[in-house]
């Protein structure tokens, strides 16, 4: 496997693993990790590191919504304009061009239903190129980003093979 | 009724498994990470899973032929010619079993009688003495040596074959050490059984778990070895369908027809369902193979340099998912090391003992776990090491 593309994999799958540890598991030298890292950073492969938090879990109130969009395309630049207008919204969680039957899938995270509710009605909406929104809250988070939300995974291996 | 009277002695005589009562006690804690088991962490892959669903919704729950489906059979021939280069007929040099344990079984009943001796290379599975125990034959134990490799060498086998051998378990790749036979170990232990009477029972259940440059190779590739040898493998480790107890053995028809007939007797057919899912697996699955393989290649690596630095030395195991460190620096035994470590650190491993005599000095660590898990898990032994003075200090 290209040793990039392996990186790429190991770090998805967690990306707090030290850098002494990816090397070795790579069965690559340290300085040589550090430097594709460098790499996958500076050319974009790499747009963050972040946690899955269970904020239900925490006890924090947090209401998540997922928002269609149907909008209208300008005809020099598509749906380019549009969509960073709304990801440039600091409330919005991610911005993605969908097939199927509406343009714009937004979700967005806050504090309470009235909040996103707001911000649907005064900031989106309004806007010129969006015809309509659908605003769908979510109820219950089962998995995320590979992970489990709700059930752990128990290991039910118990057979000692000697 | 007096019990004691009525059990067969040798079946009394079996080893107890000493190891029972260690790992009862590790599920007795609840903080407890047990690196213990000998089976993948993946789930079946879906397409396997899917098509045994399939036939059970059209309720093709029936027996199979007692050999196996042909379909299955076949495929197993492709699958051996494809990644092993033997060749096998389907018709009468295949048989599917209840796991590569029941084809272990058969090949040793099958050949072994009261007083025949049966080479088997230490430390290893443990299931090979008791099956030879059982039918009357005589274990002869040899122990590999960490500076060999844990590899098996000629003069080890020349000096323990006798008139009366009649089969050698050639165990590889290695449960508990990781160890692999390379082409040239292999060609040398050929050399020395051409021209004897001497039947070789290769268990070749991690044959896809393989890390080095050289691929598996099966010593019944070599010239003269297939018409000598009974291959064992089989679904657990390769596919991770452990609970689907599915595995074969191939080799020379006469040996093959008597294993079908005991099977015969003994199990009747391997279980349908597993039977279709397994075409699926030679069908489909190569590279999802790969996929598990690569990510067990990953952890054997964080875990061999994790434990060298810790000051547990352990050479490179090459295949299967265990590693094999020395716990020799710390003075105790086996036994010891491993109950304290439960004791103290709630880390459950097994004594290199539970092998056989010569895994003595060490202890062997499943990577069937996650790198997560597995991190955990070398805190915790370093931490142990450390409140002992047995750290390696650099
Ligand atoms: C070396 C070896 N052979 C054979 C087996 C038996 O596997 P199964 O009966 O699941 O095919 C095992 C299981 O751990 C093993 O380690």
């Amino acid at each position: 496997m290209d040793t990039m593309q392996e990186l790429l994999q190991i770090l998805e799958k967690n990306a707090r693993l030290s850098l002494e540890n990816i090397a070795a598991m790579m069965d690559l030298p340290t300085e040589q990790v550090a430097a594709m890292m460098d790499e996958a950073n500076e050319k974009g492969y790499i747009h963050g590191y972040q946690a899955l938090v269970d904020w239900e879990k925490a006890g924090v109130n947090q209401v998540e919504a997922m928002i269609e969009l149907h909008v209208s395309p300008r005809k020099d630049r598509g749906f380019e304009e549009i969509a960073t207008a709304i990801a440039a919204f600091e409330e919005v969680d991610s911005v993605m061009l969908m097939s199927g039957s509406y343009d714009l899938l937004v979700s967005i995270k806050g504090q309470s239903f009235q909040e996103i509710a707001l911000f649907v009605a005064k900031r989106l909406s309004p806007l010129d190129d969006v015809l309509s929104t659908a605003t769908s809250f979510v109820l219950r988070t089962y998995k995320r980003g590979g992970v489990l939300y709700q059930d752990e995974e128990i290991d039910e291996r118990e057979c000692t093979v000697l | 009724m007096d019990y004691d009277q009525i059990l067969a002695p040798a079946a009394k005589a079996m080893r107890p498994s000493g190891i029972r009562k260690f790992f009862d006690l590790a599920a007795d804690m609840p903080e407890c990470i047990s690196l213990g088991v000998g089976e993948p962490d993946f789930k079946t892959p879906w397409a396997i899973r899917d098509a045994a669903i399939r036939t059970l919704q059209q309720g093709r729950t029936r027996y199979t032929a007692n050999a196996g489906m042909k379909e299955l059979r076949v495929e197993i021939c492709n699958y051996l010619a494809r990644r092993f280069g033997l060749h096998y007929s389907p018709d009468d040099q295949v048989l599917v079993t209840v796991g590569g344990s029941e084809a272990i079984d058969m090949a040793i009943r099958a050949m072994v009688q009261p007083g025949d001796e049966v080479i088997i290379p230490e430390p290893c599975f443990v299931c090979y003495e008791p099956i030879t125990s059982l039918t009357g034959g005589v274990p002869v134990h040899i122990a590999t040596r960490p500076e060999d490799q844990f590899r098996l060498k000629p003069e080890q086998l020349k000096n323990a074959i006798t008139p009366r051998t009649k089969l050698l378990i050639l165990p590889y790749p290695n449960n508990p050490t990781g160890a692999v036979m390379e082409r040239e170990d292999l060609e040398a232990i050929a050399e020395v059984l051409r021209g004897t009477d001497v039947m070789v029972l290769s268990d070749e259940i991690y044959s896809e778990l393989t890390y080095g440059r050289q691929r598996h190779i099966s010593i019944a590739s070599l010239p003269g070895m297939a018409e000598r040898t009974i291959v064992v493998n089989g679904f657990s480790k390769s596919y991770a369908m452990t609970g689907w107890r599915l595995g074969y053995a191939a080799g020379p028809a006469p040996v093959l027809k008597v294993m079908t007939k005991i099977h015969q007797s003994c199990i009747m057919s391997a279980p349908t369902t597993s039977q279709y899912a397994a075409i699926v697996a030679l069908q489909q699955c190569d590279d999802q193979i790969v996929k598990m393989r690569d990510e067990y290649n990953r952890r054997r690596r964080f875990l061999v340099k994790a434990l060298n630095e810790m000051g547990l030395d352990c050479f490179t195991p090459l295949g299967a998912f265990y590693v094999f460190p020395s716990i020799q620096r710390t003075g105790l035994t086996s036994a010891q090391f491993c109950e304290q470590l439960l004791q103290e650190k709630h880390v459950a491993i097994v004594p290199g003992d539970a092998f056989g005599a010569s895994g003595e000095g060490y202890a062997r660590i499943s990577y069937a776990y996650s790198v997560e898990y597995l991190e955990t898990a070398i805190k915790r032994i370093r931490a142990f090491l450390k409140e002992h003075g047995w750290l390696k200090q650099d």
